[in-house]
């Protein structure tokens, strides 16, 4: 085949532009003003060049707040979810009758849009001065003390939000670990019928070892995920999330762009370089823990 | 005895994945509930009731009269429909150019193309606002597309589609004389059409659905989109908690995409299968 670099050029002309402006430029400039100190969008000011926008957000105690946050939605949500998904994505692939329909039902929070129906879970879990709300109502039955989950005490509030991320990321994962189920060689299954192995005996020495490598996927893209949590804490407790005490990283860094204290580019950018830089660490953990028991 | 456990484990197992259906179905059947109900029959129920005995669309006509729910629609309309549009024709020009013709640094490019995948959007979102805001483009839908339409893993998608096209199709046409571009949009494109459908479905969902940069980039309600459009109902929208207003609200922005989903069920799913991401 001939070379035609000038056509191809052509061809890749519109993506290129639009990655260089959108993508490649940003990314540079993103580390220039993390080291723009206190640059002023308005007055288009900085201070001088150094480190000072890390020292400051790492002193901004809305911040930490943010960190905190964050990282208790993920030390929670990932395992959660992740088990809970294995445990149905396992018990799908058991069943034949209604397999079908479990399946759509499962995927419809995938489509939905989070900061619509988050408001409906706000609404189930609020505790207003008309009505209790229907958990307070499922918590009444069983003889609980109610609380108010949306304004109220810090526990209440993440663990709504925790349920509110499970229950959206569920869909994506029994979506993949009920296919990498599917792919399982049946007559590794035959066999250990045949030797008489007991059930969950099958399922930790043959199914998890051999869809390990799809586990390991989603937990890493688990913690990526988490690690971004905004949305759904905005549908939860709306736009004023440090007013809630429930902000996130993500929304710390949107916070310093934009709104009442908005407009600087520079604590934000050193906030998402952080951001990355934790991502970043938890990725190749994962992936130095995975290679040590991902048997592939 | 042996049977009898099989059968209890069956058991489990339709219990634990009928509860867990529960769990997901609830919150959309509270929904359509919720905004069934009038505002005075609401906000009398101390202890809310599972059904209604006089439902009523009232709700369904106030979203479209006393706030904007129209206009959040059209915008979100307009904006999925443009962004997917040039993002399909950028990706189709692009993947072809890495799977059919050669160049020379080809493979050094398509490996920093691919690097950009990992990036993660928070880390350029910052640059893209004040770029825009520069240009003088919040609260316009340029402003609102532009930043919008690079999807770098679709391109990737393609790219492995056009390859598996045989090359004797490609050289026959050379052979022929055809242009580039008339194989491209002759034989590339319709017999690749499932990808295609699959990435429109899939950045259509994304498009829907975006929250981030629509509430960044707009602060005039003539621009906003169902998602920033639902929090400013909630904000500001129908006075004292409207809640079963609210709620027809929700219905109204959540009915799209669930359709769309029953009709392309298996190209949805196939495609988050081979990529899409979320959680």
């Amino acid at each position: 085949m001939e070379t035609n670099n000038k056509k191809a050029w052509l061809y890749l002309l519109p993506a290129g532009i639009f990655l260089a402006v959108f993508m490649v430029y940003p990314l540079i400039d993103v580390f220039i003003y993390s080291l723009e100190e206190s640059y002023n969008f308005a007055s288009q000011t900085s201070r001088g060049t150094g480190l000072f926008n890390f020292s400051y957000i790492l002193h901004d105690p809305y911040f930490l707040q943010a960190v905190r946050n964050t990282a208790l939605c993920v030390a929670i949500t990932v395992p959660i979810s992740t088990g809970l998904s294995l445990l149905i994505a396992f018990g799908l692939s058991s069943i034949k009758a209604l397999k079908n329909l479990f399946q759509t039902i499962y995927f419809l929070p995938y489509v939905t849009n989070t900061l619509a129906v988050g408001l409906v879970f706000m609404i189930l879990f609020k505790k207003t001065a008309y009505t209790d709300g229907m958990v307070n109502l499922l918590i009444h039955f069983f003889h609980g003390p109610t609380v108010d989950f949306i304004d109220g005490p810090y526990w209440a509030k993440m663990f709504v939000l925790c349920f509110y991320v499970i229950w959206i990321v569920m869909p994506f994962k029994i979506l993949i670990l009920t296919s990498a189920l599917a792919s399982v060689d049946v007559s590794y299954y035959n066999a250990a019928k045949v030797d008489g192995t007991k059930g969950w005996r099958i399922f930790l020495r043959i199914t998890l070892p051999m869809i390990s490598p799809t586990v390991f996927y989603l937990i890493i893209t688990g913690f990526i995920g988490a690690f971004k949590e905004y949305s759904d804490a905005v549908a939860l407790f709306g736009t004023d999330l440090n007013a809630a005490k429930m902000n996130t990283i993500v929304g710390y860094i949107y916070d310093m762009l934009y709104g009442d204290a908005g407009g600087y580019p520079s604590y934000a950018a050193a906030a998402a370089i952080l951001l990355f830089a934790i991502i970043l660490t938890i990725t190749v953990i994962n992936l130095l823990v995975s290679r040590k028991h991902v048997y592939y | 005895m042996g049977k009898r456990k099989i059968k209890f484990k069956t058991v489990l197992t339709y219990v634990l994945l009928v509860l867990w259906g529960l769990i997901v179905l609830f919150p959309f059947y509270w929904m359509v509930l919720t905004s069934l109900k009038s505002y005075s029959s609401y906000n009398s129920e101390y202890i809310p009731k599972f059904y209604t005995l006089s439902p009523t669309l009232q709700n369904y006509a106030d979203v479209f009269t006393e706030v904007p729910l129209g206009r959040y629609l059209l915008n979100t309309l307009l904006f999925t429909v443009v962004t997917t549009a040039i993002m399909v024709v950028v990706a189709v020009l692009a993947a072809f150019a890495f799977a059919r013709l050669k160049f020379r640094g080809r493979n050094l490019v398509f490996a920093l193309f691919l690097s950009l995948m990992m990036l993660p959007n928070e880390l350029v979102i910052i640059t893209n606002f004040v770029t825009i805001t520069n240009a003088k483009l919040s609260n316009s839908f340029p402003g609102l597309i532009l930043p919008s339409v690079m999807s770098v893993f679709y391109v990737y998608l393609l790219k492995e589609n056009f390859e598996m096209v045989p090359d004797n199709l490609y050289l026959a046409a050379k052979v022929d004389g055809t242009s580039d571009l008339k194989y491209l949009l002759r034989v590339l494109v319709p017999i690749s059409r499932p990808t295609i459908i699959t990435i429109i479905i899939l950045k259509v969902i994304e498009c829907w659905n975006s929250y981030v940069w629509p509430r960044l980039i707009t602060d005039d309600p003539r621009y906003y989109l169902v998602s920033n459009g639902i929090q400013e109902i909630r904000e500001n929208g129908f006075g004292r908690e409207n809640i079963p207003a609210m709620m027809a609200a929700v219905v109204v922005i959540s009915v799209p995409l669930i359709v769309l989903f029953l009709i392309f069920r298996n190209k949805i799913m196939a495609g988050v299968l081979r990529g899409g991401t979320k959680g």
